[in-house]
């Protein structure tokens, strides 16, 4: 693995975990606008290339308790290597190829010498779209938020 | 014994195409497209996916348009399709406490810290026919952006049940093993535990676990619950990445998760307690989820120590092998195949009791 060394305290891997979770759940058509002109310039071998599957998804009784197995939902995967070695690996839900690719790209370049382009040209966007659709959605459920009045039973 | 036919291909054929033609009806009338069953009939999506066992939207909207709308057959199609899926792994279970609520409701507690947030919901309609929606015209502007401006920022929704808890007022749930089972793995085997059971009961047919919970509400096996928290929102889904040794995100599902207050338990040693029953559920499917939070409370009359009423919805044999709408629907459909030599011998068997019947006299004589 070619994880490039921070001098960061913060737990392993934190970093590469952040923007994997951001590259899985962004809009695929949004990654793909953004990362297109890296998928150009930057050559790659496939690894694994991309694979349609299922993942068992599992909940806890009582949101707490005891794990079971929810359900399968559709995932795709692959591997890819660049150039110069560096590989990129990407797990997305859904079974859009190319979303599975770009995102594995980005992983990959994010670990060289591209990162803070990347990061500005690619990630940065995301987030900023991701984190308005959350706020969007929440907002709009606030305005359905409701307070309860329990009526007085009079009797006299 | 069922023996197979042969036979009859273009017939077949013919049969299909005509099925084909029929699913796409008049050529004058726009053709569906798979975004608009996906987004304008997204809780029958919802259902498919729930009772598919498969969270994909796009696929579940195809299998509607397939079905031509016949949810039970799209079913069918999403879990033929499911066992074409190599399984890639297990996903941590998700932390529905850290859920983004489009809705949460409690009818147990008014004033519950982070509301009452109705959300997108059917309840307080008044159940009459929108006329509007039969004219078609220009449709409204989407959302009210506008009225959001300027909202505060959501507050944290702790569980109901955690501050019940606090106070000791309700039973805590307890850790299960490691590995669940899994019924897509294993045959079901009794007595099932509550983690198979949920499995079970998750992808259970809509129609059936509402019938077993109203059973209950009917005094089958009563358990008086209160919907303490009905939640509906999106949720990551984290899993372990063998190749990275570590887990990540990979995508976000939305779930329904209802958490029933039931009444009590206890005994000499013990003070009385709230129990619990629980629903999780893929998609915006809260009759469903609230069903199976009443038929997981019913089920769980051995561990509660409370006596069998002999009711039907305490009875997880009966209701675990019967609530699959797939397995139900293959054996009674499969009824109206061909089954002309399984008939033949029948038909031969009743003539020869006839004729043995007609006859004892005169063999009698002889």
């Amino acid at each position: 693995m070619t994880n490039a060394p921070t001098a960061e305290t913060a737990p392993p891997n934190a970093e590469r975990q952040a923007w994997m979770a951001l590259l899985a759940k962004c809009p695929a058509q949004h990654l793909a606008d953004l990362a297109a002109p890296l998928s150009a310039t930057h050559p790659h071998s496939w690894l694994r290339p991309p694979e349609v599957g299922g993942v068992m998804v599992r909940g806890r009784a009582g949101g707490t308790g005891a794990a079971f197995n929810l359900g399968e939902m559709t995932v795709t995967r692959c591997s890819l290597q660049l150039g110069c070695g560096t590989v990129g690996h990407a797990y997305v839900q859904g079974r859009d190829k190319t979303h599975a690719t770009h995102a594995a790209l980005i992983d990959a370049l994010m670990q060289t010498a591209h990162a803070a382009t990347v990061r500005a040209t690619v990630l940065a966007p995301l987030q900023a779209a991701a984190e308005t659709a959350r706020a969007q959605r929440a907002s709009r459920a606030a305005t359905t938020k409701v307070d309860f009045f329990t009526m007085v039973r009079g009797e006299d | 014994m069922y023996v197979a036919v042969k036979g009859g291909e273009r017939a077949i054929d013919n049969a299909h195409d005509w099925l084909a033609d029929e699913r796409r009806g008049p050529r004058d009338i726009a053709e569906l497209s798979i975004a608009q069953i996906r987004h304008q009939l997204a809780l029958a999506v919802n259902r498919v996916m729930a009772e598919g066992s498969l969270y994909d939207p796009d696929l579940a909207a195809l299998a509607i348009k397939q079905a031509r709308g016949d949810l039970i057959e799209a079913i069918f199609l999403i879990r033929a399709y499911r066992t074409t899926l190599p399984r890639i792994g297990h996903s941590h279970p998700v932390d529905t406490g850290a859920m983004a609520c489009d809705r949460r409701i409690s009818a147990t507690f008014k004033d519950l810290p982070g509301g009452q947030v109705l959300g997108p919901t059917f309840d307080y309609t008044h159940r009459l026919l929108d006329f509007k929606l039969l004219a078609e015209g220009p449709t409204a502007e989407a959302g009210n952006s506008g009225a959001t401006q300027g909202m505060p920022a959501p507050a944290p929704m702790p569980r109901v049940s955690d501050f019940l808890n606090r106070d000791g007022l309700i039973q805590d749930e307890q850790p299960g093993p490691q590995t669940p089972p899994d019924m897509t793995r294993q045959p079901m085997e009794y007595p099932a535990d509550r983690p198979l059971r949920l499995q079970a009961l998750s992808r259970g047919d809509e129609g059936f676990v509402l019938g077993m919970a109203y059973s209950t509400q009917r005094g089958y096996g009563r358990n008086h619950p209160f919907v303490g928290e009905l939640r509906i929102g999106s949720v990551a889904v984290e899993m372990d990445i063998p190749e990275l040794g570590f887990a990540v995100e990979i995508g976000e599902i939305t779930l329904t998760e209802c958490e029933t207050v039931n009444q009590f338990t206890g005994s000499k040693t013990e003070p009385a307690q709230f129990t619990r029953g629980y629903g999780l559920v893929f998609g915006q499917t809260e009759r469903k989820a609230i069903s199976m939070a009443l038929v997981d409370r019913a089920l769980r009359w051995e561990e509660l120590g409370e006596d069998n009423m002999g009711a039907p919805a305490q009875d997880a044999e009966f209701v675990l092998s019967h609530a699959d709408n797939i397995q139900a629907t293959g054996f009674l459909e499969h009824i109206k195949l061909p089954h002309y030599v399984d008939f033949q011998s029948e038909l031969e068997l009743v003539r020869k009791l006839r004729a043995e019947a007609s006859t004892p006299l005169s063999e009698a004589a002889e």
